[in-house]
Protein backbone atom coordinates (compact mmCIF):
# COMPACT_ATOMS: atom_id res chain seq x y z
CA UNK A 1 0.00 0.00 0.00
CA UNK A 2 2.68 2.19 1.18
CA UNK A 3 4.49 1.38 -1.83
CA UNK A 4 1.46 1.95 -4.62
CA UNK A 5 1.20 5.40 -2.73
CA UNK A 6 5.10 6.15 -3.56
CA UNK A 7 4.84 4.88 -6.61
CA UNK A 8 1.59 7.27 -7.36
CA UNK A 9 3.45 10.12 -6.05
CA UNK A 10 6.14 9.66 -8.31
CA UNK A 11 3.73 9.09 -11.27
CA UNK A 12 2.35 12.82 -10.11
CA UNK A 13 5.77 14.16 -9.36
CA UNK A 14 6.59 13.43 -13.19
CA UNK A 15 3.48 14.79 -14.43
CA UNK A 16 3.89 17.99 -12.80
CA UNK A 17 7.31 18.21 -14.57
CA UNK A 18 5.87 17.43 -17.68
CA UNK A 19 3.19 20.46 -17.45
CA UNK A 20 5.65 22.75 -16.05
CA UNK A 21 7.91 22.26 -19.28
CA UNK A 22 4.75 22.16 -21.44
CA UNK A 23 4.51 25.84 -19.57
CA UNK A 24 7.82 27.24 -19.87
CA UNK A 25 8.40 25.88 -23.71
CA UNK A 26 4.87 27.36 -24.82
CA UNK A 27 6.40 30.45 -22.88
CA UNK A 28 9.65 30.62 -24.58
CA UNK A 29 10.36 32.02 -21.31
CA UNK A 30 10.03 31.17 -17.67
CA UNK A 31 11.69 29.38 -14.75
CA UNK A 32 12.13 25.52 -15.21
CA UNK A 33 14.95 24.40 -13.15
CA UNK A 34 13.75 25.16 -9.72
CA UNK A 35 10.63 23.77 -11.12
CA UNK A 36 11.76 20.76 -11.43
CA UNK A 37 13.87 20.09 -8.69
CA UNK A 38 10.77 20.77 -6.73
CA UNK A 39 8.23 18.40 -8.39
CA UNK A 40 8.65 15.96 -5.84
CA UNK A 41 7.96 18.55 -3.11
CA UNK A 42 4.90 19.83 -5.04
CA UNK A 43 3.34 16.02 -5.42
CA UNK A 44 4.05 15.17 -1.71
CA UNK A 45 2.06 18.35 -0.64
CA UNK A 46 -0.75 18.60 -2.91
CA UNK A 47 -1.53 15.17 -3.20
CA UNK A 48 -0.55 13.66 0.38
CA UNK A 49 -0.01 16.72 3.02
CA UNK A 50 -2.11 19.62 2.29
CA UNK A 51 -5.78 19.34 3.49
CA UNK A 52 -7.57 21.74 0.86
CA UNK A 53 -10.47 21.83 -0.91
CA UNK A 54 -10.43 22.24 -5.00
CA UNK A 55 -14.14 23.06 -4.97
CA UNK A 56 -13.22 25.84 -2.31
CA UNK A 57 -10.10 27.90 -2.55
CA UNK A 58 -10.77 30.50 -0.01
CA UNK A 59 -11.71 27.97 2.82
CA UNK A 60 -10.73 29.70 5.69
CA UNK A 61 -9.78 26.26 7.50
CA UNK A 62 -7.59 24.91 5.06
CA UNK A 63 -3.95 24.32 5.06
CA UNK A 64 -1.41 26.86 3.08
CA UNK A 65 1.09 26.72 1.09
CA UNK A 66 3.25 29.74 -0.28
CA UNK A 67 5.84 29.62 -3.14
CA UNK A 68 8.37 31.81 -1.98
CA UNK A 69 10.46 31.15 -4.43
CA UNK A 70 7.58 32.48 -6.90
CA UNK A 71 9.41 32.12 -10.19
CA UNK A 72 9.70 28.56 -9.93
CA UNK A 73 5.67 28.73 -10.68
CA UNK A 74 5.64 26.57 -14.05
CA UNK A 75 5.75 23.94 -11.40
CA UNK A 76 2.59 25.26 -9.16
CA UNK A 77 0.83 26.28 -12.17
CA UNK A 78 1.10 22.31 -13.32
CA UNK A 79 0.55 21.25 -9.61
CA UNK A 80 -2.99 23.18 -9.13
CA UNK A 81 -3.71 22.43 -13.02
CA UNK A 82 -2.97 18.49 -12.03
CA UNK A 83 -5.19 18.84 -8.92
CA UNK A 84 -8.06 20.69 -10.82
CA UNK A 85 -7.91 24.13 -9.88
CA UNK A 86 -8.50 24.99 -13.78
CA UNK A 87 -7.76 23.52 -16.75
CA UNK A 88 -4.59 22.19 -18.04
CA UNK A 89 -4.96 24.21 -21.12
CA UNK A 90 -4.28 27.43 -19.33
CA UNK A 91 -0.68 26.05 -19.41
CA UNK A 92 -0.39 26.54 -22.66
CA UNK A 93 -0.93 30.64 -22.48
CA UNK A 94 1.74 31.13 -19.25
CA UNK A 95 3.08 34.22 -19.63
CA UNK A 96 1.27 35.03 -22.30
CA UNK A 97 -0.50 38.34 -22.73
CA UNK A 98 -4.32 38.52 -21.01
CA UNK A 99 -3.40 34.88 -20.02
CA UNK A 100 -4.22 33.52 -16.41
CA UNK A 101 -1.22 32.20 -15.62
CA UNK A 102 1.61 35.12 -14.52
CA UNK A 103 5.31 34.60 -14.77
CA UNK A 104 5.22 34.48 -11.36
CA UNK A 105 2.02 33.88 -8.97
CA UNK A 106 -1.09 35.98 -8.32
CA UNK A 107 -3.43 35.33 -5.94
CA UNK A 108 -5.75 37.30 -7.03
CA UNK A 109 -6.09 35.95 -10.52
CA UNK A 110 -5.33 32.40 -9.81
CA UNK A 111 -7.30 29.80 -8.17
CA UNK A 112 -5.19 27.57 -5.34
CA UNK A 113 -2.69 30.06 -5.20
CA UNK A 114 -2.32 31.47 -1.47
CA UNK A 115 0.06 34.29 -1.87
CA UNK A 116 1.13 36.90 -4.47
CA UNK A 117 4.78 35.82 -4.55
CA UNK A 118 7.87 36.60 -6.97
CA UNK A 119 10.14 39.21 -4.95
CA UNK A 120 12.50 36.67 -3.38
CA UNK A 121 12.16 36.67 0.69
CA UNK A 122 9.09 38.19 1.40
CA UNK A 123 6.73 34.85 0.65
CA UNK A 124 7.77 33.40 3.56
CA UNK A 125 7.45 36.30 6.01
CA UNK A 126 3.98 36.16 4.74
CA UNK A 127 3.55 32.64 5.85
CA UNK A 128 4.66 33.65 9.06
CA UNK A 129 1.83 35.78 9.37
CA UNK A 130 -0.76 33.16 7.53
CA UNK A 131 0.90 30.99 10.58
CA UNK A 132 0.67 33.55 13.41
CA UNK A 133 -3.11 34.03 12.31
CA UNK A 134 -3.75 30.13 12.67
CA UNK A 135 -2.25 30.50 16.06
CA UNK A 136 -4.12 33.39 17.44
CA UNK A 137 -7.48 32.66 16.44
CA UNK A 138 -7.29 28.67 17.00
CA UNK A 139 -7.27 27.16 14.38
CA UNK A 140 -5.60 23.58 13.33
CA UNK A 141 -4.33 24.81 10.16
CA UNK A 142 -0.82 24.45 8.83
CA UNK A 143 1.11 26.75 6.91
CA UNK A 144 3.88 25.72 4.29
CA UNK A 145 6.52 27.71 2.51
CA UNK A 146 9.05 26.67 -0.48
CA UNK A 147 12.32 28.90 -0.09
CA UNK A 148 14.70 28.76 -3.02
CA UNK A 149 18.36 27.94 -2.22
CA UNK A 150 19.49 31.47 -3.50
CA UNK A 151 16.44 33.03 -1.71
CA UNK A 152 18.04 32.03 1.41
CA UNK A 153 20.46 35.29 0.84
CA UNK A 154 18.05 37.80 1.59
CA UNK A 155 17.86 39.03 4.84
CA UNK A 156 14.47 39.64 5.16
CA UNK A 157 14.23 35.32 4.91
CA UNK A 158 16.37 35.33 8.43
CA UNK A 159 14.17 37.98 10.24
CA UNK A 160 11.21 35.67 9.14
CA UNK A 161 13.49 33.32 10.85
CA UNK A 162 13.71 35.21 13.47
CA UNK A 163 10.42 36.29 13.68
CA UNK A 164 8.81 32.26 13.11
CA UNK A 165 10.73 30.99 16.36
CA UNK A 166 10.20 33.84 19.11
CA UNK A 167 6.72 33.50 18.31
CA UNK A 168 7.03 29.82 18.03
CA UNK A 169 4.99 28.98 15.39
CA UNK A 170 5.36 25.13 15.30
CA UNK A 171 1.59 25.04 12.82
CA UNK A 172 4.81 26.37 10.02
CA UNK A 173 7.25 24.24 8.06
CA UNK A 174 9.78 26.06 6.02
CA UNK A 175 11.01 23.84 3.29
CA UNK A 176 14.14 24.98 1.52
CA UNK A 177 14.78 23.74 -1.89
CA UNK A 178 18.31 23.31 -1.68
CA UNK A 179 19.81 22.60 -5.43
CA UNK A 180 22.70 24.37 -4.77
CA UNK A 181 22.85 26.62 -7.65
CA UNK A 182 21.22 29.77 -8.61
CA UNK A 183 21.47 32.30 -11.87
CA UNK A 184 25.37 33.40 -11.07
CA UNK A 185 26.12 29.59 -10.51
CA UNK A 186 26.43 27.75 -7.51
CA UNK A 187 25.16 29.16 -3.99
CA UNK A 188 28.33 28.39 -2.30
CA UNK A 189 30.57 30.33 -5.21
CA UNK A 190 28.24 33.73 -5.71
CA UNK A 191 27.26 34.12 -1.57
CA UNK A 192 27.68 31.26 0.77
CA UNK A 193 24.62 30.82 2.78
CA UNK A 194 25.19 27.43 3.29
CA UNK A 195 25.20 25.28 6.18
CA UNK A 196 21.42 25.93 7.42
CA UNK A 197 21.25 23.53 9.40
CA UNK A 198 23.28 25.45 12.75
CA UNK A 199 22.12 28.21 11.63
CA UNK A 200 18.40 27.44 11.75
CA UNK A 201 19.35 25.42 14.38
CA UNK A 202 20.86 28.46 16.35
CA UNK A 203 17.45 30.34 15.48
CA UNK A 204 15.73 27.52 17.63
CA UNK A 205 14.28 25.96 14.55
CA UNK A 206 13.86 21.88 14.66
CA UNK A 207 15.61 20.94 11.55
CA UNK A 208 15.43 18.11 9.78
CA UNK A 209 17.83 17.40 6.24
CA UNK A 210 16.17 14.87 3.79
CA UNK A 211 16.87 14.29 -0.26
CA UNK A 212 14.35 16.25 -1.53
CA UNK A 213 13.69 14.38 -4.90
CA UNK A 214 12.94 11.23 -2.60
CA UNK A 215 9.05 10.29 -1.98
CA UNK A 216 9.30 8.43 0.84
CA UNK A 217 11.97 10.76 3.05
CA UNK A 218 9.87 13.73 2.13
CA UNK A 219 6.37 11.98 3.03
CA UNK A 220 8.91 11.47 6.22
CA UNK A 221 9.86 14.67 7.02
CA UNK A 222 6.18 16.36 6.50
CA UNK A 223 4.88 14.12 8.78
CA UNK A 224 7.87 14.50 11.57
CA UNK A 225 7.60 17.87 10.99
CA UNK A 226 3.86 18.05 12.57
CA UNK A 227 4.97 16.12 15.30
CA UNK A 228 7.15 18.73 16.35
CA UNK A 229 5.38 21.22 18.85
CA UNK A 230 6.69 24.53 20.56
CA UNK A 231 9.31 25.97 17.49
CA UNK A 232 8.90 25.43 13.82
CA UNK A 233 10.52 23.22 11.60
CA UNK A 234 12.55 23.70 8.75
CA UNK A 235 13.39 20.81 6.01
CA UNK A 236 16.12 21.42 3.68
CA UNK A 237 15.61 19.43 0.95
CA UNK A 238 19.00 18.30 -1.17
CA UNK A 239 17.38 18.24 -4.98
CA UNK A 240 18.64 18.40 -8.20
CA UNK A 241 18.26 21.47 -10.49
CA UNK A 242 16.38 20.30 -13.54
CA UNK A 243 15.40 17.29 -12.24
CA UNK A 244 14.49 14.44 -14.41
CA UNK A 245 15.50 15.93 -17.98
CA UNK A 246 19.40 14.83 -18.26
CA UNK A 247 20.56 17.85 -20.41
CA UNK A 248 18.76 20.00 -17.84
CA UNK A 249 20.15 18.59 -14.09
CA UNK A 250 22.72 20.60 -12.22
CA UNK A 251 22.66 23.32 -14.47
CA UNK A 252 22.37 26.51 -13.78
CA UNK A 253 22.10 28.00 -17.65
CA UNK A 254 18.72 26.20 -16.98
CA UNK A 255 17.56 28.63 -14.31
CA UNK A 256 15.68 31.03 -16.44
CA UNK A 257 15.56 30.10 -19.95
CA UNK A 258 13.01 27.61 -22.38
CA UNK A 259 14.12 24.81 -24.29
CA UNK A 260 13.68 24.74 -27.94
CA UNK A 261 11.69 22.41 -29.27
CA UNK A 262 14.31 19.75 -30.25
CA UNK A 263 14.88 20.10 -25.98
CA UNK A 264 11.57 20.13 -25.23
CA UNK A 265 10.68 16.59 -27.09
CA UNK A 266 14.31 15.00 -25.57
CA UNK A 267 12.45 16.34 -22.59
CA UNK A 268 9.72 14.92 -22.75
CA UNK A 269 10.54 11.67 -24.14
CA UNK A 270 12.97 11.22 -21.28
CA UNK A 271 9.85 11.61 -18.28
CA UNK A 272 7.49 10.08 -20.33
CA UNK A 273 10.00 6.81 -20.57
CA UNK A 274 10.53 7.08 -16.87
CA UNK A 275 6.93 7.69 -16.43
CA UNK A 276 6.03 4.17 -18.07
CA UNK A 277 8.88 2.63 -16.39
CA UNK A 278 7.07 2.89 -12.94
CA UNK A 279 4.29 1.63 -14.89
CA UNK A 280 2.24 4.74 -16.02
CA UNK A 281 -0.62 4.08 -18.29
CA UNK A 282 -1.51 7.79 -19.19
CA UNK B 1 -10.08 67.16 24.67
CA UNK B 2 -6.42 68.95 25.16
CA UNK B 3 -5.91 72.21 22.44
CA UNK B 4 -3.30 70.23 21.15
CA UNK B 5 -2.19 66.58 20.58
CA UNK B 6 0.40 64.89 18.17
CA UNK B 7 -1.59 62.93 15.60
CA UNK B 8 0.69 60.15 16.29
CA UNK B 9 -1.04 60.37 19.94
CA UNK B 10 -4.68 60.53 18.51
CA UNK B 11 -3.59 57.22 16.75
CA UNK B 12 -2.35 55.41 19.40
CA UNK B 13 -5.66 56.19 21.54
CA UNK B 14 -7.91 55.40 18.08
CA UNK B 15 -6.03 51.67 17.90
CA UNK B 16 -7.21 51.57 21.88
CA UNK B 17 -10.18 52.96 21.18
CA UNK B 18 -11.74 50.70 17.66
CA UNK B 19 -9.63 47.60 19.24
CA UNK B 20 -11.72 47.15 22.01
CA UNK B 21 -14.74 47.10 19.41
CA UNK B 22 -12.83 44.84 16.85
CA UNK B 23 -11.29 42.03 17.47
CA UNK B 24 -10.03 41.51 14.46
CA UNK B 25 -7.65 44.76 15.03
CA UNK B 26 -3.91 43.33 15.41
CA UNK B 27 -1.20 45.44 15.55
CA UNK B 28 2.68 45.20 14.96
CA UNK B 29 5.46 46.98 15.59
CA UNK B 30 9.06 47.36 14.89
CA UNK B 31 10.79 48.41 18.57
CA UNK B 32 9.23 51.53 18.27
CA UNK B 33 5.35 51.15 20.20
CA UNK B 34 6.51 53.93 22.72
CA UNK B 35 7.26 56.31 20.04
CA UNK B 36 4.10 54.88 17.52
CA UNK B 37 1.79 55.18 20.70
CA UNK B 38 1.19 51.37 19.37
CA UNK B 39 2.22 50.73 23.04
CA UNK B 40 -1.40 51.88 24.66
CA UNK B 41 -2.92 49.16 22.28
CA UNK B 42 -0.13 46.98 23.64
CA UNK B 43 -0.95 47.72 27.27
CA UNK B 44 -4.03 46.51 26.80
CA UNK B 45 -4.28 43.70 24.33
CA UNK B 46 -0.81 42.22 24.39
CA UNK B 47 -2.32 39.21 22.95
CA UNK B 48 -3.35 41.53 19.79
CA UNK B 49 0.26 42.62 19.49
CA UNK B 50 3.15 41.73 17.79
CA UNK B 51 6.37 43.27 18.26
CA UNK B 52 8.97 42.63 15.03
CA UNK B 53 11.90 43.66 16.88
CA UNK B 54 14.01 46.19 14.42
CA UNK B 55 13.03 43.94 10.82
CA UNK B 56 10.53 45.99 9.22
CA UNK B 57 10.41 44.18 5.92
CA UNK B 58 9.46 41.00 7.53
CA UNK B 59 6.81 42.63 9.69
CA UNK B 60 5.28 44.50 6.40
CA UNK B 61 5.18 40.75 4.65
CA UNK B 62 4.05 39.25 7.84
CA UNK B 63 0.97 41.88 8.01
CA UNK B 64 0.29 40.69 4.54
CA UNK B 65 0.29 36.92 5.63
CA UNK B 66 -2.05 37.31 9.02
CA UNK B 67 -4.62 39.99 6.47
CA UNK B 68 -5.41 36.92 4.83
CA UNK B 69 -6.39 34.86 7.70
CA UNK B 70 -9.36 37.17 8.10
CA UNK B 71 -7.41 40.18 10.75
CA UNK B 72 -6.83 43.65 10.61
CA UNK B 73 -3.53 44.36 10.49
CA UNK B 74 -2.26 48.02 11.77
CA UNK B 75 1.75 47.75 10.81
CA UNK B 76 3.72 51.05 12.56
CA UNK B 77 7.13 52.01 12.37
CA UNK B 78 8.52 55.50 11.43
CA UNK B 79 7.87 56.54 8.56
CA UNK B 80 11.27 56.84 6.49
CA UNK B 81 11.12 52.99 7.47
CA UNK B 82 7.73 51.99 5.85
CA UNK B 83 7.22 53.96 2.99
CA UNK B 84 11.08 54.07 2.54
CA UNK B 85 13.13 51.18 3.82
CA UNK B 86 9.60 48.51 3.07
CA UNK B 87 8.60 50.42 -0.35
CA UNK B 88 8.80 46.97 -2.16
CA UNK B 89 7.33 45.09 0.89
CA UNK B 90 4.05 47.16 0.55
CA UNK B 91 4.47 47.40 -3.19
CA UNK B 92 4.44 43.67 -3.65
CA UNK B 93 3.27 42.07 -0.67
CA UNK B 94 0.30 44.34 0.13
CA UNK B 95 -0.63 46.88 -2.68
CA UNK B 96 -0.35 44.03 -5.49
CA UNK B 97 -2.31 41.88 -4.26
CA UNK B 98 -4.61 44.46 -2.50
CA UNK B 99 -4.14 42.90 0.97
CA UNK B 100 -6.32 44.62 4.20
CA UNK B 101 -3.57 46.04 5.78
CA UNK B 102 -3.40 49.41 7.19
CA UNK B 103 -0.30 50.70 7.12
CA UNK B 104 0.23 53.62 10.06
CA UNK B 105 3.49 55.39 10.39
CA UNK B 106 4.90 58.27 12.64
CA UNK B 107 7.15 60.72 12.96
CA UNK B 108 6.50 61.90 9.18
CA UNK B 109 8.03 65.28 8.00
CA UNK B 110 10.29 68.12 9.56
CA UNK B 111 8.79 68.09 12.81
CA UNK B 112 10.32 65.05 13.92
CA UNK B 113 12.67 67.21 15.18
CA UNK B 114 16.09 66.63 16.54
CA UNK B 115 16.69 63.33 15.12
CA UNK B 116 17.45 64.77 12.11
CA UNK B 117 17.76 64.10 8.43
CA UNK B 118 17.81 60.09 8.41
CA UNK B 119 14.64 60.31 10.30
CA UNK B 120 12.45 62.91 8.75
CA UNK B 121 10.50 61.26 5.90
CA UNK B 122 9.86 64.14 3.37
CA UNK B 123 9.22 61.27 0.16
CA UNK B 124 6.73 59.13 1.95
CA UNK B 125 3.24 60.62 0.50
CA UNK B 126 4.98 60.77 -3.38
CA UNK B 127 6.74 56.76 -2.65
CA UNK B 128 3.03 55.80 -1.54
CA UNK B 129 1.15 57.59 -4.09
CA UNK B 130 2.59 55.60 -6.91
CA UNK B 131 1.83 52.12 -5.78
CA UNK B 132 -1.84 51.26 -7.60
CA UNK B 133 -4.79 50.80 -5.34
CA UNK B 134 -3.43 52.78 -2.18
CA UNK B 135 -5.39 54.75 -0.02
CA UNK B 136 -2.98 57.65 1.47
CA UNK B 137 -3.85 59.63 3.91
CA UNK B 138 -2.28 62.78 5.96
CA UNK B 139 -4.82 63.95 8.49
CA UNK B 140 -4.62 67.31 9.87
CA UNK B 141 -5.35 67.34 13.45
CA UNK B 142 -6.18 64.51 16.47
CA UNK B 143 -9.86 64.65 15.68
CA UNK B 144 -9.17 64.06 11.80
CA UNK B 145 -6.43 61.06 13.05
CA UNK B 146 -8.86 59.04 15.04
CA UNK B 147 -11.67 59.62 11.95
CA UNK B 148 -9.21 58.13 9.21
CA UNK B 149 -8.47 55.43 11.73
CA UNK B 150 -12.12 54.20 11.93
CA UNK B 151 -12.45 55.27 8.02
CA UNK B 152 -9.40 53.12 7.11
CA UNK B 153 -11.06 49.68 9.57
CA UNK B 154 -14.13 50.29 7.33
CA UNK B 155 -12.74 50.04 4.34
CA UNK B 156 -11.22 46.72 2.84
CA UNK B 157 -8.12 47.23 0.76
CA UNK B 158 -4.34 48.37 1.75
CA UNK B 159 -4.11 51.97 3.56
CA UNK B 160 -1.13 54.43 4.18
CA UNK B 161 -1.41 56.96 6.72
CA UNK B 162 0.80 59.39 8.06
CA UNK B 163 0.80 60.45 11.39
CA UNK B 164 3.37 63.28 13.15
CA UNK B 165 5.08 63.48 16.48
CA UNK B 166 4.02 67.02 16.92
CA UNK B 167 1.55 68.46 18.87
CA UNK B 168 -0.78 70.27 16.59
CA UNK B 169 -3.76 72.50 16.91
CA UNK B 170 -7.16 70.77 17.22
CA UNK B 171 -9.39 72.70 14.62
CA UNK B 172 -11.82 69.77 13.30
CA UNK B 173 -15.09 69.01 16.07
CA UNK B 174 -15.66 65.93 18.41
CA UNK B 175 -17.41 63.70 16.31
CA UNK B 176 -16.03 64.12 12.85
CA UNK B 177 -16.15 62.00 10.06
CA UNK B 178 -14.04 61.95 7.33
CA UNK B 179 -14.89 59.95 3.55
CA UNK B 180 -12.30 58.74 1.78
CA UNK B 181 -11.12 60.38 -0.55
CA UNK B 182 -13.73 63.57 -0.53
CA UNK B 183 -11.87 66.46 0.36
CA UNK B 184 -12.94 68.98 3.03
CA UNK B 185 -14.00 72.81 1.89
CA UNK B 186 -12.79 74.94 5.17
CA UNK B 187 -13.41 78.25 3.72
CA UNK B 188 -14.56 79.82 0.68
CA UNK B 189 -12.72 82.22 -1.36
CA UNK B 190 -12.44 84.51 -4.77
CA UNK B 191 -8.60 85.19 -5.11
CA UNK B 192 -6.69 82.20 -4.69
CA UNK B 193 -6.79 78.53 -3.39
CA UNK B 194 -5.29 76.88 -0.64
CA UNK B 195 -4.87 73.13 -0.56
CA UNK B 196 -3.46 71.63 2.55
CA UNK B 197 -2.97 68.41 3.93
CA UNK B 198 -1.75 67.36 7.18
CA UNK B 199 0.15 69.96 9.66
CA UNK B 200 -0.27 72.51 7.40
CA UNK B 201 -4.19 72.82 7.27
CA UNK B 202 -4.42 74.66 10.79
CA UNK B 203 -1.12 77.40 8.92
CA UNK B 204 -3.24 77.68 5.77
CA UNK B 205 -6.26 78.64 8.00
CA UNK B 206 -4.21 81.54 9.26
CA UNK B 207 -2.62 82.46 6.03
CA UNK B 208 -6.11 82.88 4.81
CA UNK B 209 -6.39 85.32 7.78
CA UNK B 210 -3.38 86.88 6.94
CA UNK B 211 -4.27 87.53 3.33
CA UNK B 212 -7.68 88.59 3.83
CA UNK B 213 -5.64 91.38 6.05
CA UNK B 214 -4.03 92.40 3.13
CA UNK B 215 -7.54 92.67 0.71
CA UNK B 216 -7.06 89.00 -0.41
CA UNK B 217 -9.62 86.20 -0.21
CA UNK B 218 -8.40 83.19 -0.20
CA UNK B 219 -10.03 79.49 0.26
CA UNK B 220 -8.81 76.96 2.26
CA UNK B 221 -9.48 72.92 0.95
CA UNK B 222 -8.41 70.44 3.56
CA UNK B 223 -7.48 67.45 1.62
CA UNK B 224 -6.86 64.42 4.23
CA UNK B 225 -6.79 61.93 1.44
CA UNK B 226 -3.77 62.05 -0.99
CA UNK B 227 -4.93 59.28 -3.37
CA UNK B 228 -7.67 59.12 -4.27
CA UNK B 229 -7.26 62.38 -4.55
CA UNK B 230 -10.66 64.97 -5.06
CA UNK B 231 -9.74 66.41 -8.08
CA UNK B 232 -13.31 67.60 -8.76
CA UNK B 233 -13.30 69.61 -4.96
CA UNK B 234 -9.97 71.26 -6.27
CA UNK B 235 -11.33 71.94 -9.86
CA UNK B 236 -14.23 73.44 -8.76
CA UNK B 237 -12.87 75.62 -6.34
CA UNK B 238 -9.75 76.40 -8.98
CA UNK B 239 -12.47 77.60 -11.59
CA UNK B 240 -13.47 80.22 -9.01
CA UNK B 241 -10.40 81.23 -7.90
CA UNK B 242 -7.83 80.96 -10.86
CA UNK B 243 -4.78 80.16 -8.75
CA UNK B 244 -3.87 77.56 -6.37
CA UNK B 245 -0.91 76.76 -3.93
CA UNK B 246 -0.52 73.67 -2.28
CA UNK B 247 1.01 73.51 0.97
CA UNK B 248 2.27 70.46 3.00
CA UNK B 249 4.84 69.28 5.46
CA UNK B 250 6.76 66.87 2.41
CA UNK B 251 9.35 67.63 -0.57
CA UNK B 252 7.28 69.52 -3.10
CA UNK B 253 8.52 66.50 -5.78
CA UNK B 254 5.82 63.98 -5.93
CA UNK B 255 3.00 64.47 -2.81
CA UNK B 256 0.10 66.67 -2.38
CA UNK B 257 1.34 69.51 -4.86
CA UNK B 258 2.46 67.38 -7.63
CA UNK B 259 -0.88 65.52 -7.12
CA UNK B 260 -3.00 68.68 -7.39
CA UNK B 261 -0.43 69.71 -10.44
CA UNK B 262 -1.44 67.06 -12.09
CA UNK B 263 -5.10 67.08 -11.89
CA UNK B 264 -5.79 70.92 -12.30
CA UNK B 265 -2.99 70.68 -15.53
CA UNK B 266 -5.12 67.98 -17.18
CA UNK B 267 -8.79 69.19 -15.85
CA UNK B 268 -8.48 73.43 -15.88
CA UNK B 269 -4.74 74.71 -15.77
CA UNK B 270 -4.31 77.81 -13.93
CA UNK B 271 -1.11 78.60 -12.10
CA UNK B 272 -0.33 75.86 -9.34
CA UNK B 273 2.65 76.82 -6.94
CA UNK B 274 3.97 73.98 -4.98
CA UNK B 275 4.91 75.20 -0.69
CA UNK B 276 6.66 72.52 1.07
CA UNK B 277 10.14 70.89 1.62
CA UNK B 278 12.27 72.17 -1.22
CA UNK B 279 13.94 69.63 -2.60
CA UNK B 280 16.24 69.01 -0.09
CA UNK B 281 17.12 67.08 3.75
CA UNK B 282 15.97 67.91 6.52
CA UNK B 283 17.90 68.89 9.89
CA UNK B 284 18.02 68.87 13.41
CA UNK B 285 16.84 71.35 16.22
CA UNK B 286 13.65 71.25 17.48
CA UNK B 287 10.42 70.84 15.58
CA UNK B 288 9.00 74.64 15.61
CA UNK B 289 12.43 76.29 15.07
CA UNK B 290 12.88 73.67 11.86
CA UNK B 291 9.24 74.40 10.84
CA UNK B 292 10.47 78.42 10.85
CA UNK B 293 13.84 77.46 9.15
CA UNK B 294 11.92 75.67 6.18
CA UNK B 295 9.26 78.28 5.56
CA UNK B 296 6.58 75.65 7.02
CA UNK B 297 3.80 78.01 8.11
CA UNK B 298 1.20 80.61 7.29
CA UNK B 299 3.78 83.23 6.35
CA UNK B 300 5.12 80.67 3.87
CA UNK B 301 1.92 80.07 2.09
CA UNK B 302 1.06 83.49 2.21
CA UNK B 303 3.89 84.36 -0.19
CA UNK B 304 3.25 81.47 -2.21
CA UNK B 305 -0.36 82.45 -2.59
CA UNK B 306 0.87 85.95 -3.71
CA UNK B 307 3.31 84.41 -6.13
CA UNK B 308 0.43 82.35 -7.44
CA UNK B 309 -1.95 85.33 -8.33
CA UNK B 310 0.79 86.92 -9.79
CA UNK B 311 0.86 84.17 -12.44
CA UNK B 312 -2.63 84.68 -12.81
CA UNK B 313 -3.18 86.15 -16.65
Amino acid sequence: MEKERILELQKIATDIRLGALRAVYNAKSGHPGGALSSADILACLYFSELNIDVNNPKWEDRDRFVLSKGHSCPGLYATLAEKGFFDKSELDSFRHTGALLQGHPDMKAISGVDMSTGSLGQGFSCACGMALGAKISGKSYRTYALVGDGESQEGQVWEAIMFAAHYKLDNLCLIIDSNGLQIDGCVKDVMNVMPYEPKLEAFGWNVITIDGNNIEEILAALEAARAVKGKPTAIIAKTTKGKGVSFMENQASWHGKAPNEEQYNIAVSELTEYKNQLGGNK
Amino acid sequence: MADKIATREAYGKALLEFGAKNENIVVFDADLAEATKTCLFKKEFPERFFDCGIAENNMMSVAAGISTTGKIPFVSTFAMFAAGRSFEQIRNSIGYPHLNVKICATHAGISVGEDGATHQCNEDLALMRTIPGMVVMNPSDGVEARAAVEAAINYEGPVYIRFGRLALPIFNEEGYKLEIGKAVKLKDGKDVTIVASGMMVSEALEAREILAGEGISASVINVHTIKPLDKEAIVNDAKITGAVVVSEEHNIIGGLGSAVAEAIAEAYPVPVVRHGVNDVYGKSGPAKELIEYYGLNANGIVKKAKEAIALKK
